[in-house]
């Protein structure tokens, strides 16, 4: 008779509160549950209210590490609601955005929330005397893309530039010139980065579970700031259907609402855009999917830590392109948005580092928000992980009860949840 | 054993930007390193200890479980930090203190199934009370304020309590250091700040990057507000829009006040 009960509360290196919870007896799974506990804070219920000016600065505070995803699709929903057209040097500049904070949170996720699990360490600070010079690189890493972020966006977290419209404060064209070489010359450094992964890639499982993967698509870009709705299970859909796609509901166990689309539940986020958008990658980015046998459609969610690190390489061979199409055109420093403030709904999507993400607001005459739902990425896999525990957590059960735990917590780390964000309420009547 | 004092981060309601905010010293946090342990650390490492002498706080206190948790920490701990807006002053959710739990619920969730079990204080965790600053709750020895905080004033901080020194939080207004930065004035350039009353630190990044002051860092200790609520009134803002300035980060204080007329 073996009995195995793990209950991880507070799952560590991941942003937010989540339990893990598994009851298994002489060999059967009797309960698996992926629980999020995270305290509420109604963001949609309290920007009623507030001028369309404040809106994204509010809902930046949804989350510390994608408040520069979470400020575009809040500007995006704005501009929308109001018929603001935005110029081509914003555009290129916001797709810039996305991915400096691509990168500088795929940095700090595959860097310092995943490697120790890869290297068998329980964090990162232990590894900073075992592999000096791998944490030192790391470090270096995140803190250029902290730099690329504060030089497009004003500040990397909670930003200062990104208005509706356009920008407050535009970078020159010398410091953009300066942060290409930058990233040019921090190309064998993310090299260095992505070998250590590659020799360890083997401890990742090899777990598929056939599911729908669902992020932004776009016919000539691998899309990240804009773009239409698109499935691995077929179909493309304009952003103003995402509640057709979305189907929130509410469930016990969870202080965030779950979503399902056609089947029972979908995934975002890292490997969701590069099932779907593979074609677009860069070179180089292809050349490491490669390597790490990574295709598409690939259905191991293990592998999402391995999809950000190709987006890695990705948004540093299009920063170096976008800075390119910014010289070229010249930068004005004094751009400035003109428009008026009036009446109306919009919706802004944007694909953030966790997934795509839905802002939608309605504003009154006078530019006051009066509804607003805002829909997150890792909303959108909550339910998804909770069906990969229930498939993997049976073939695992001749594991030793810490490999299980560890492997629970890995397959939840690997889709890099950002819970706090993805949380509304709580109900924790828990007992089992 | 080690002799080095023992530090343990831990976040209630809140973005976690701020402990990002410590992470992103980057080189600087193995300096800090070497000064302290770090003994729980839930966003960045899955060692943890309750063994501890120094307590780091984001968030801000919701529900009653929040409380008993915060009043653990503070009992164990000699000194207790919070970092952040939301530990600091409630955080721009405190806005929703507007509303009644239930009136705030009803918005989020009554449109979907399942919305039923949101109703109602049946499980004690459900019950929600208002959004409250840590100091409303417990004993706080020192507050970094800022939405975020800004990484190096943390480090300065942390140092200056390790060793005994004044704490390096300033108490004059933003627009101090947003003249060190040569900018034009926000309101000579048709905008309305909070600059005059709100404390400074941050080095004035809004400002200096084509926004406006929005007093995430609180107020300064004597904020001069009826003089700046004059000048607010003379750029041509309603007493609503002045309100709405001003609640965004500082609703606590038109809570007091509302609380105090009644």
């Amino acid at each position: 008779m073996s009995e195995i009960n793990i209950n991880v509360e507070h799952l560590t290196r991941v942003e937010g509160h989540g339990n893990i919870v598994l009851n298994a007896k002489d060999g059967t799974v009797e309960f698996v549950q992926w629980q999020v506990s995270e305290a509420p804070r109604f963001f949609e219920s309290f920007v009623r209210g507030r001028p369309y000016t404040e809106l994204s600065h509010i809902t930046s505070r949804i989350c510390g590490i994608c408040s520069i995803g979470h400020s575009l699709a809040s500007l995006k929903a704005t501009e929308a609601a109001m018929d603001i057209q935005i110029s081509e040097q914003t555009r290129i500049l916001r797709k810039l955005a996305t991915h400096a904070e691509n990168l500088q949170s795929h940095i700090l996720h595959v860097g310092y929330l995943v490697a120790p699990d890869l290297l068998g360490a329980p964090s990162v600070i232990p590894l900073a005397s075992s592999h000096t010079d791998a944490v030192l690189t790391i470090v270096g890493l995140h803190r250029l893309a902290n730099e690329y972020s504060n030089l497009i966006c004003g500040r990397t977290v909670h930003p200062v530039s990104l208005i509706p419209g356009g920008f407050s404060h535009i970078p020159s064209e010398k410091q953009l010139k300066e942060m290409k070489q930058k990233w040019i010359d921090a190309i064998p450094n993310v090299v260095a980065v992505a070998e250590i992964v590659l020799a360890n890639a083997h401890k990742l499982p090899d777990f598929n579970r056939e599911t729908e993967f669902i992020a932004l698509t776009a016919d000539d870009d691998y899309a990240l700031y804009d773009g239409d709705i698109g499935s691995t299970d077929g179909g493309r859909w304009p952003v103003e259907q995402y509640l057709d796609i979305t189907n929130e509901f509410v469930v016990p166990h969870s202080t965030a609402k779950y979503t399902k689309h056609k089947r029972d539940s979908y995934m975002v986020g890292a490997l969701a855009r590069f099932n779907l958008n593979y074609d677009k990658l860069g070179p180089l980015a292809k050349e490491w999917a490669g390597k790490f046998g990574l295709s598409p459609v690939n259905h191991n969610p293990y592998m999402n830590n391995v999809a950000q690190l190709v987006e890695i390489v990705h948004s540093i061979e299009d920063t170096l392109a976008q800075i390119d199409k910014l010289i070229e055109m010249g930068v004005d420093v004094n751009e400035r948005p003109k428009f008026e403030v009036k009446a109306g709904r919009g919706i802004g999507a944007v694909d953030v580092p966790r997934g795509i993400l839905f802002h939608d607001y309605t504003y009154d005459d006078k530019g006051i928000c009066t509804k607003a739902n805002c829909i997150i990425p890792t909303n959108q896999n909550h339910n998804n992980i909770n069906l990969d525990f229930q498939a993997f957590a049976p073939t695992i059960l001749d594991k030793p009860e810490k490999e299980i735990e560890l492997l629970l917590e890995m397959l939840v780390r690997a889709y890099d949840p950002c819970i706090s964000c993805s949380t509304h309420y709580l109900d924790v009547q828990w007992k089992r | 054993m080690s002799e080095k004092p023992r530090v343990a981060f831990f976040d209630f309601a809140s973005c976690e930007g701020c402990q990002l905010q410590v992470v992103n010293l980057e080189e600087a946090l193995l300096d800090v390193l070497a000064l302290v342990d770090i003994v729980s650390f839930r966003e960045a490492m899955k060692e943890h200890s309750d063994d501890y002498d120094i307590a780091i706080i984001e968030g801000s206190i919701t529900r009653p479980i929040d409380v008993e948790r915060i009043k653990k920490i503070r009992e164990q701990a000699s000194i207790l930090i919070t970092i952040g807006a939301c530990a600091h002053l409630g955080g721009v959710q405190r806005l929703g203190n507007q509303w009644t739990p239930e009136e705030n619920k009803a918005e989020v969730y009554e449109r979907h199934p399942g919305s039923e079990i949101t109703k109602g204080d049946d499980n004690p965790f459900f019950a929600q009370p208002r959004h409250r600053a840590v100091s409303e709750v417990v004993k706080v020895d020192a507050t970094i304020p800022g939405c975020p905080i800004d990484s190096q004033e943390f480090a300065k901080v942390l140092i200056a309590l390790l060793t005994g020194k004044k704490l390096p939080i300033p108490d004059y207004p933003v627009c101090v250091e947003c003249k060190k930065n040569e900018n034009i004035c926000v309101f000579e350039l048709g905008g309305f700040c909070m600059g005059p009353v709100a404390r400074a630190g941050c080095g004035a990044p809004c400002p200096t990057h084509g926004g406006e002051c929005e007093a995430c860092r609180g107020y300064v200790d004597h904020p001069h507000t009826q003089a700046h609520a004059e000048v607010l009134k003379k750029y041509g803002l309603s007493p609503d829009e002045i309100m709405t300035k001003r609640t965004m980060y500082n609703y606590r204080d038109h809570e007091d006040k509302e609380e105090g007329s009644q």
